[in-house]
């Protein structure tokens, strides 16, 4: 099955490429908005607020008033940052969030670019943002941007590990690293997603702990990563202003937050796509599944996880960082690497 | 290895904890109350912008005389007897209960901005004709514009009033004056007679 609506209604040429290289684009400005909402109306409500309430109905518009308050501000670069480094580095961390999107099966007929490396692909090309984190807050001459990059640095790299070792457990049991094919693999109901083991017979209930905790660090890694609450030590307010974006403003700082937001949306889509089946109807595939009710279940099993993303923020205070390397270190890794181990044997024994 | 486990327990254990908090607080009843449209119940001895009662005052001066920061001015006239308005005072406003007037407070000016909220004047006057009100949402560009003047009686009606007492005045020096030379004329003549007996 051709794995791309626009290559088959389009044709194989640049109109279609260059469809399926905005389209989402657009769509994750819209869902940045949308996300920001969420982000203010969930913090609020679980503060026992009201939250933006002015901006249109209900205060839906706010996000849209926050984009074009930072549309009008200076662009200011600081006299001693290093120019260039200083301007580039949050349209690198744009684009290395962007780049990843290329693969995300959005559903059996939107695959932006359907390569058989998928997952070692986003892997790579998310170290891009850690490259623009770095520049930023090396570039801006400022001892909490540097600060602050250097934590980022740290945190993505310890963090990364147990993030890479939930990963490939799903490429075992997937025995492949094509994104739409691991979703394919999960077909058949809720109970053969590869949080559940993915399919097998009855005695899969040996793995299933397995594959649960490894989500489960997944999780946790995903949101030391996008350095989210609890691992935001890195933009610590109390301690390093705002971190490696101290120095930026206007259209500068939109674009890291942009960037922010759209990796919130991929380690979303990387959970929802390799542990919760992706496209795939919890039902099986005879209920409710098509490419159209595939993107509904794509994006509605996303948008879960960023709504537990959010959830979690506004729970849990900021780790020290001692804390935040004990985790890393001691407990996550070894239990990815436990984690790993069994399911790697139980693809041998089946 | 036994407390190595345990503190993985204890973390997922307490995150869920504070996750089943946020979760309950995030149905619970908001308490932002949406201020220019609804407000909190303001408490009636609330201590806000001042209200004068100009029934209610008889020019006594005594909250001028104990405000703190002299921020009330007040410029009175005497009342003209048998004036033909037979002006009053309300005494008792619960009672409807009124009595003449012996004083017209031709100005009565409170600097809202200069007031310090102390409540002496509404406790030292008489006939409780100045208050406090409720209402604080009276901010303004101009400084002249929290100088209040409340004073019932136009500048006219001042005028007029200040005229007749004159009047008044002028009739009673010289009823006066002619009772005086009388006294004299009279006194004069009583000595003369007194003299020719
Ligand atoms: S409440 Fe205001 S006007 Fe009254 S006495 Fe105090 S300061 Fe003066
Ligand atoms: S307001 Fe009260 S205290 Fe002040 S002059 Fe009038 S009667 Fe006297």
């Amino acid at each position: 099955m051709e794995t791309n609506i626009f290559i088959q209604l389009l044709g194989n040429n640049w109109i279609a490429y260059t469809a399926i290289a905005v389209l989402p684009l657009g769509f994750l400005l819209l869902y940045a908005l949308v996300a920001i909402l969420a982000e203010l109306k969930v913090s609020a409500w679980m503060q026992d607020r009201l939250g933006p309430m002015r901006t249109g109905p209900w205060g839906i518009l706010q996000p849209l008033a926050e984009v074009v308050k930072l549309l009008q501000k200076e662009d200011i670069t600081p006299d001693l940052a290093n120019k260039v480094l200083y301007n580039l580095a949050p349209y690198m961390m744009f684009t290395g969030a962007y780049a990843a999107v290329a693969v995300i099966p959005f559903s059996q007929q939107f695959v932006p670019s359907n390569i058989n490396l998928g997952l070692f692909y986003i892997f790579a090309v998310s170290a891009i943002a850690t490259i623009g984190v770095v520049m930023g807050g090396w570039a801006s001459n400022n001892k909490y941007s540097l600060l602050g990059a250097m934590r980022s640095v740290a945190q993505i790299i310890s963090y990364e590990i147990p993030a890479a070792m939930a990963i490939l457990a799903t490429a075992v049991l997937a025995s492949s690293l094509n994104l739409n094919e691991i979703n394919t693999v999960q077909d058949g109901g809720i109970f053969n997603w590869f949080i559940f083991g993915g399919p097998g017979p009855w005695f899969k209930v040996f793995v299933l702990p397995f594959t649960f905790g490894l989500c489960l660090i997944y999780m946790i890694a995903s949101l030391a990563e996008t350095n989210r609450t609890p691992f935001d030590i890195p933009e610590g307010e109390s301690e390093l202003v705002a971190g490696y974006h101290t120095e930026y403003g206007g259209m500068k700082f939109a674009m890291f937050f942009l960037g922010e937001y759209v990796n919130m949306f991929i380690v979303s889509a990387i959970m929802a796509t390799i542990f919760f089946g992706g496209w795939q109807s919890p039902f099986g595939s005879s209920i409710m599944s098509g490419p159209v009710w595939g993107l509904f279940w794509f994006l509605a099993k996303v948008g879960t996880v960023v709504f537990f993303q959010i959830w979690l923020r506004w729970t849990l205070p900021r780790l020290r960082v001692d804390q935040l390397m004990d985790l890393g270190w001691k407990y996550l890794l070894p239990m990815s690497f436990i984690c790993f181990f069994a399911i790697a044997l139980w693809k041998m024994l089946i | 290895m036994a407390n190595y486990i345990k503190n993985m327990w204890d973390g997922v254990y307490t995150v869920l904890v504070g996750m089943k908090i946020t979760w309950k607080h995030m149905f619970m009843k908001k308490v932002t109350v949406q201020y220019p449209d609804e407000m909190y119940p303001i408490p009636k001895n609330a201590r806000n912008r001042l209200q004068l009662y100009a029934d209610q005052c008889n020019g006594c001066n005594s909250c001028a005389r104990i405000c703190p920061v002299n921020c009330i001015s007040i410029e009175t006239l005497r009342v003209t007897p048998n004036d033909p308005e037979n002006p009053k005072v309300l005494e008792d406003p619960e009672n409807d209960h009124w009595l003449p007037r012996k004083l017209w407070v031709t100005k009565y000016d409170i600097d809202m901005a200069k007031c310090c909220y102390c409540s002496l004047c509404t406790t030292v006057c008489p006939s409780a004709a100045i208050q406090h009100t409720t209402d604080f949402e009276y901010s303004s560009y101009f400084k002249e514009d929290l100088l209040y003047h409340f004073t019932a009686m136009t500048p006219e009606t001042v005028v007029s009033k200040k005229q007749m007492l004159e009047e008044h005045q002028a009739k009673e020096k010289a009823a006066k004056a002619a009772a005086a030379a009388k006294a004299a004329e009279e006194q004069a003549k009583a000595a003369a007679t007194a003299s020719a007996n």
